[in-house]
Order: C-alpha cells, then structure tokens, then sequence
C-alpha cells in the first residue's frame, strides 16, 4: 500500500471513528455502557 | 544485559523496558480500586461510561473502565440498539492510532499472558492456523449471537463474556465468588465451563507466549485488522537492512518484521528493533512513511 494512500484511509477512518463516538453518544448509547459496567455482569463472571 | 543503548547522538532505553513500564501503567489505570476487591463491590462512578483500550473485565472490582468488548456486545444485544457506534468508534480510532500496539503495550491481560510464560516450562510454538481461530470468535461470538440470540424482551446475552471470555472469569468471577456467599451458592455448568476454559487458557499461555491472544482474543482480532494502516508502526530501513534474521528469530509472535512489519499478528513490542545489529528497524508514530520499506524500491533506486 502506497504511503500516500495509506494516510488517505488513516484520516478518513478517523473522521469515521469521531463520527460514530459522537452519534452513539446523541443516541443514547453511553449510558447502556455505564449502565452495563457499573453493576455485576452475571455472564462476564460465569454465573448468567 | 544492557538495558540503556547508545544512538549515534544519544542514549535511549530499550523497547523491552519501557514496554514493561508502560504495561504496569496500563494495569495501575485500568485496575486502581483495588480496596473493593474486600468488599467485593463494583467501582460505579462515571469513568465506566469509557471503554478500556484492552482487555478489561468492568465485572472486576478493581477496574476503572469499561471492557469494549462486553460493552460492544451489551448495547448490540440491548433493546434498543442492534450496533454500537460508540464502541466501534472508540475501537477505530484506538486502532487506526496504536494498532496491536495496544495488546503489546496497554492490555492487562497481555501483561498477564506474558507474566505466566516466564514460568519455566517447555515452550511450544503456536501452528499458524490456529491464529485465524479469533477472527471467528470475534464474528460468531461477540457480533452475530448477541444480535442473533435473543430472548422474549429482544435482548441478547454477551455470548463472548459469557462462554469463553476468561479475564471475565478471573478478573470478575473469582473475585467476586471469593466475597459473596450468597453467588457461590449460584455456581452451575457455566462457571465450571469457564473454569476449565481459565485453567486452559493459563496452560497455554505458560507453554504458548501470548496463547490467548493469539488464539481467542477477539479484540486482537480487530486491533490486528487495523495493524495495515496504523499509526504507531513498524518502519524497516532496506538500506540499512542485512538480512541477518535476528528480528525473525528474536519474535515471540512469529512474525517476520522485515518481511511483513504490519503483520497482523505483531504487537509492536520492539523486540525486533532492540535487537537489530544495524538500527535498521524502528517504532515510531508516522502519518508518511520517511523510510524506504521495500527492497525493490531500493533496487529500482540503485
């Protein structure tokens, strides 16, 4: 893969990865995470 | 041993040790409430809403993030919400930036692995196949069943966390089963599957360096995907390069740096720079390649 290429598909996945924190944090999506995290997941210990 | 080795104008310290230093931050951030680990309590405040570059269970008392593989999964499988964009956000962008680097650098349990292969023991090398065993675990177990397999209410279930993940088992699950008298009384089929899915995993990885995470992990698999175009890389000097095949010979991941320097499979560890006699491969944060990297290129120069 050319260099020039390769920076070309590293700043536009970035755009992407900014992109999609931003719009999964509009849509609600952090608070499942928090929600999730902050209490015993049953499966993650082998007991769900 | 030398730890500290001189440049042409200056003295730097070795990939292997600051590699060390940066892992045990890496576990001292990711785990800093270790007082809970007595009560046996979750720490619940707002840094969870953040997932952890690395391999993290949040069930751990101890942790202060949340793992971005079971929040992938939690909010695929939530009512709501069929695909995480803020997870893979997070993963894109921690990827495009460090690559595997963060396996190699800033996962717990990557320190963990390493940790129990310094166990004396036979040492095993891992046949190529079983590398491509992740990039299923990543599509079946953690993006088609939590989408797929649902209950009444719509939600699926972690299908990673859940039958194989064995951080989850020894970072939450043991722990937690250790304070809790009422959850030991709850331990069914599942926690002895996981335990002997543990008991393997620790095995292998005193045999096998990197067992797990060359084999099961499913966000080795995506950080390995997104090694091609990453940031943090491995840059190969032709010019300087004699062939000598001390970087193949000195890899732990059996990755040929000269060869394939964004190896999938390669972690950014640095052992293969430390080891170079010419200097000729280094680790650095790169938009544009400075160096010549392919032979032909240097031929057609020549």
């Amino acid at each position: 893969m050319s260099s020039k290429r390769k920076s070309i598909i590293q700043i536009t996945t970035f755009l992407i990865a900014g992109f999609f924190i931003l719009y999964g944090m509009v849509r609600g999506e952090v608070s499942v995470v928090l929600n999730k995290a902050v209490n015993i997941c049953f499966e993650c210990i082998g007991l769900g | 041993m030398s730890y500290i080795r001189a440049g042409r104008n200056k003295l730097y310290m070795k990939h292997s040790i600051k590699r060390k230093i940066v892992q045990l931050a890496a576990f001292g951030y990711s785990n800093p409430y270790l007082k809970n680990f007595m009560g046996g309590k979750l720490y619940q405040g707002k840094w969870k809403q953040f997932c952890n570059p690395g391999l993290n269970c949040y069930s751990c008392p101890a942790a202060s993030l949340a793992c971005p593989i079971g929040a992938l999964q939690a909010v695929s499988g939530s009512v709501n919400f069929k695909f995480s964009f803020y997870v893979v956000g997070i993963l894109l962008a921690v990827g495009v930036l460090l690559g595997r680097a963060v396996c190699g650098w800033l996962c717990p349990f990557g320190l963990f692995q390493e940790l129990l292969h310094k166990f004396p023991s036979p040492k095993l090398k891992l046949k190529k196949a079983f590398i491509y065993v992740k990039y299923v675990v990543l599509v079946v177990f953690v993006i088609v069943l939590p989408i797929a397999v649902t209950d009444y209410m719509g939600m699926g279930k972690p299908a990673f966390c859940q039958y194989i993940c064995p951080a989850g088992t020894l970072e939450g699950g043991i722990p937690l089963l250790l304070s809790h008298k009422a959850l030991r009384q709850t331990i069914g089929s599942l926690f002895t599957l996981k335990m002997t899915i543990l008991i393997v995993t620790i095995i292998g990885c005193v045999l096998i360096y990197r067992f797990f995470c060359r084999v099961f992990c499913p966000l080795g698999a995506i950080y390995g995907l997104l090694n091609e175009i990453s940031i943090y890389r491995l840059e190969i000097d032709a010019h300087k390069c004699v062939s000598c095949g001390k970087c193949k010979r000195i890899c732990k991941m059996e990755v040929d740096p000269v060869k394939t320097p964004a190896s999938a499979e390669c972690i950014r560890c640095g052992a293969c720079a430390d080891t170079c006699p010419e200097g000729a491969i280094c680790l650095q944060f790169r938009l544009k390649s400075t160096i010549m990297t392919d032979r032909t290129e240097m031929t057609n120069e020549r």
